[in-house]
């Protein structure tokens, strides 16, 4: 499914009727994305940060999906979706000194960068293991729907998490018990380095919603609002009962797996280089740009903005001091046990480390 | 008060729970119309209906990984997985998400579930429907682990878990399923958890045990009491977090140590035991703690009760350590 087509223009069967002001937004959601991903890839790149993991080319998947949820609805992210939680409000001082594992990243250092959550945002916790958050998903929804809430849940996950037990697991329950659920597969044509055609032998990944009894659908995923009207639909049908959705949307991660991987060695440049032709944010500037929403100037005005409010972050983010040493040792239980009491007390009273050379 | 063995004493715990909160739902396999292969929640889909008592497609993965989004999401479930045994497709989602949830992100998010989970030898089960596989959560920090031995604390203690903030893993000694009656309450109450209960006083061995092997260690020591050695039997009944001051105070007391279980020996939850009791009680030591366990070789059928650390391997165990 595609809503605005090459040239710029509008499928106007498709048109979700978002207001010109709604598509500013979206796309300068997009943009500040791609800027701090930028930023923090850079600053990875300078040993400034340990690790990033960025979205660059699935801006449209991940946004247009975020903005076609209702406020109530919950997201349970894989780890590709800050820009999700940066659309709900997220403040970005607070994830970039998540990035850094200061004294102001909520998980008090306790994580890898990256690995966000808020409740305030409805969205749940990153976690690494692939393909674990897509039962959770099931289960909020399935708590949403035994508690007589209107909500649904739309669950982020990769290609490659299509091949885990979990996937697997989770498509079965829902379509079992008809769970208010959206499954938002980024298909973003690599699992790290295993490109999708090895990843599984079914034509499509949405084919395997069949499999479950759950109905899917397959959206140009670097068109924010082809991926804004499946969501929506989506969202519709749980909001009537009507139980889960699987779309796949076809994107394409065009940086690095992560800041840890180098992906010029198993795929060649012009495979990427076509894929920077199709990119969504210069799709959307199109389309804005023919209605006369958007130029040059607004452009480099709104870039500006981002660069400065990340820079601003990222240097307020390197002033700020580690977390407590004894944060360690809480959060384990609601309340802390004796033997982590006691494990507190060797370690703050004990040897501390050298400090490791950059 | 009703007399009850443990399967009637867990399904009255269940009972309540669901009576007392509407956010208690019971969640496995073969649980509902069947009432479980152990007929543990038997009558309860017929009272609280399906929704409350969900009969669930056969994945541990599924079963665990949802039980974790309904638990973010308001609600208390409880699982049952069939057999311990049969609880590693899911292990992933216990260690790597419901016992790091609140961690990793600072409190914001909590994970309120009880897995219950029949495990342990005894019953001709062979390697898989004989497991005991408790302290591969006992390592995992985040998670609570139960087990307890009779119906009057199996009720409290799962109500208890019910209501506690963590998750918590409930090891049922399905051995003993049956085999035990005792009076039990009627309403809902609840026993602390990290409590263990001396059950036997003695001056000469301490003897740590817990779930059905409490019996084993039990009548040891009423064998070894007619050889003239006096045992004093502890039963965990929380293994984690552990009750360190009762079984730390009783070996200072007798100054000898013997813990039976049922996993295998090699870094069981007997390994962890010695350690930190030697740790804090090295000088009140009169001889080397001993642990009688199972084999290090997968759970035998035929020979079961050989693989078993029951009453006839304990006592020779109890008498050799109180003579050292």
């Amino acid at each position: 499914m595609q809503v605005i087509r090459d040239d710029g223009s509008l499928d106007e069967k498709l048109d979700a009727g978002l207001s010109i002001d709604d598509l500013v937004a979206l796309y300068k959601a997009m943009v500040r994305t791609r800027i701090v991903d930028d930023r923090l890839e850079r600053i990875q790149r300078q040993g400034r940060v340990a690790f990033h993991v960025g979205s660059l080319g699935e801006e449209a998947a991940i946004i247009g999906a975020a903005a076609a949820l209702r406020d109530r609805d919950w997201i349970v992210p894989c780890y590709r979706e800050v820009g999700a939680l940066l659309w709900r409000g997220y403040p970005l001082q607070q994830y970039i000194d998540h990035m850094f594992g200061n004294v102001g990243d909520p998980v008090h250092g306790r994580q890898m960068p990256d690995h966000t959550f808020s409740r305030a945002h409805r969205y749940l916790a990153v976690s690494a293991p692939i393909g674990t958050q897509i039962p959770h998903a099931v289960g909020v929804a399935m708590a949403a729907k035994k508690r007589g809430l209107d909500e649904c849940v739309g669950v982020f996950f990769g290609d490659g998490a299509t091949s885990s037990n979990d996937f697997h697991a989770a498509m079965n329950f829902a379509g079992v018990y008809q769970s208010p659920v959206l499954f938002l597969c980024r298909n973003n044509g690599y699992a790290i380095s295993l490109p999708v055609a090895q990843q599984t032998a079914s034509r499509t990944i949405a084919e395997k919603a069949a499999g479950y009894g759950i109905t899917a659908s397959r959206v140009d995923g670097n068109d924010v609002l082809a991926v804004h009207y499946a969501v929506r639909e989506g969202v519709q049908r749980a909001a009537n009962g009507a139980g889960p959705t699987f779309i796949e949307l076809l994107t394409y991660r065009v940086g690095g797996h992560s800041t840890s991987d180098d992906p010029r060695i198993y795929r060649n440049e012009a495979e990427v280089d076509a894929w920077r032709e199709a990119d969504p944010i210069a799709r959307l500037r199109k389309h804005l740009e023919q209605r006369s929403a958007w130029n040059e100037e607004l452009d480099t005005d709104w870039r500006t903005i981002c660069e400065l409010e990340v820079k601003d972050c990222v240097r307020r983010a390197e002033a700020k001091p580690a977390p407590e040493l004894a944060d360690m040792f809480t959060d384990v239980y609601a309340e802390q046990p004796w033997h982590l009491r006691e494990q507190q007390g060797q370690s703050l009273g004990g040897p501390r480390a050298e400090a490791e050379e950059d | 008060m009703t007399q009850m063995n443990l399967v009637q004493a867990i399904n009255s715990a269940l009972r309540g729970a669901l009576q007392e909160d509407e956010n208690v739902l019971l969640i496995g396999e073969d649980i509902g119309s069947l009432g479980g292969v152990f007929r543990v929640t038997q009558g309860l889909r017929e009272e609280f209906g399906a929704d409350r008592v969900l009969d669930t497609p056969l994945s541990e993965t599924g079963i665990l990984g949802t039980a974790i989004g309904m638990a973010l999401h308001g609600l208390r479930p409880v699982s049952e997985i069939q057999f311990a045994d049969f609880i590693y497709p899911g292990f992933d989602q216990l260690v790597s998400e419901a016992a790091k949830y609140r961690y990793r992100t600072a409190g914001e998010f909590h994970v309120p579930m009880v897995v219950r989970t029949p495990y342990g030898g005894g019953i001709r089960g062979g390697q898989y429907h004989s497991q005991s596989p408790e302290a591969l959560f006992i390592h995992t920090p985040g998670l609570k682990v139960v087990c307890p031995s009779n119906p009057y604390d199996a009720k409290g203690l799962l109500l208890e878990a019910i209501r506690d903030e963590d998750p918590v893993i409930f090891f049922e000694p399905k051995r003993v399923y049956r085999a035990v009656k005792m009076d039990v309450p009627d309403t809902p109450y609840t026993l602390p958890l990290g409590e263990a209960k001396v059950v036997r006083l003695g001056e000469q061995v301490t003897c740590l045990a817990w779930g059905s092997m409490l019996y084993e260690a039990f009548a040891a020591a009423e064998e070894a009491a007619k050889k003239g050695v006096e045992v004093e039997v502890v039963d965990l009944r929380t293994l984690w977090p552990l009750d360190i001051e009762t079984i730390v105070s009783s070996v200072k007391k007798t100054g000898r140590l013997v813990i039976v279980h049922e996993a295998p020996r090699t870094c069981g939850f007997g390994s962890e035991l010695v350690a930190l009791i030697t740790e804090r009680a090295f000088l009140h030591l009169e001889a080397p703690p001993v642990r009688v366990t199972g084999w290090d070789t997968p759970f035998p059928l035929t020979h079961e009760r050989e693989y078993l650390p029951l009453a006839h391997r304990i006592v020779p165990a109890l008498l050799e350590t109180a003579r050292y």
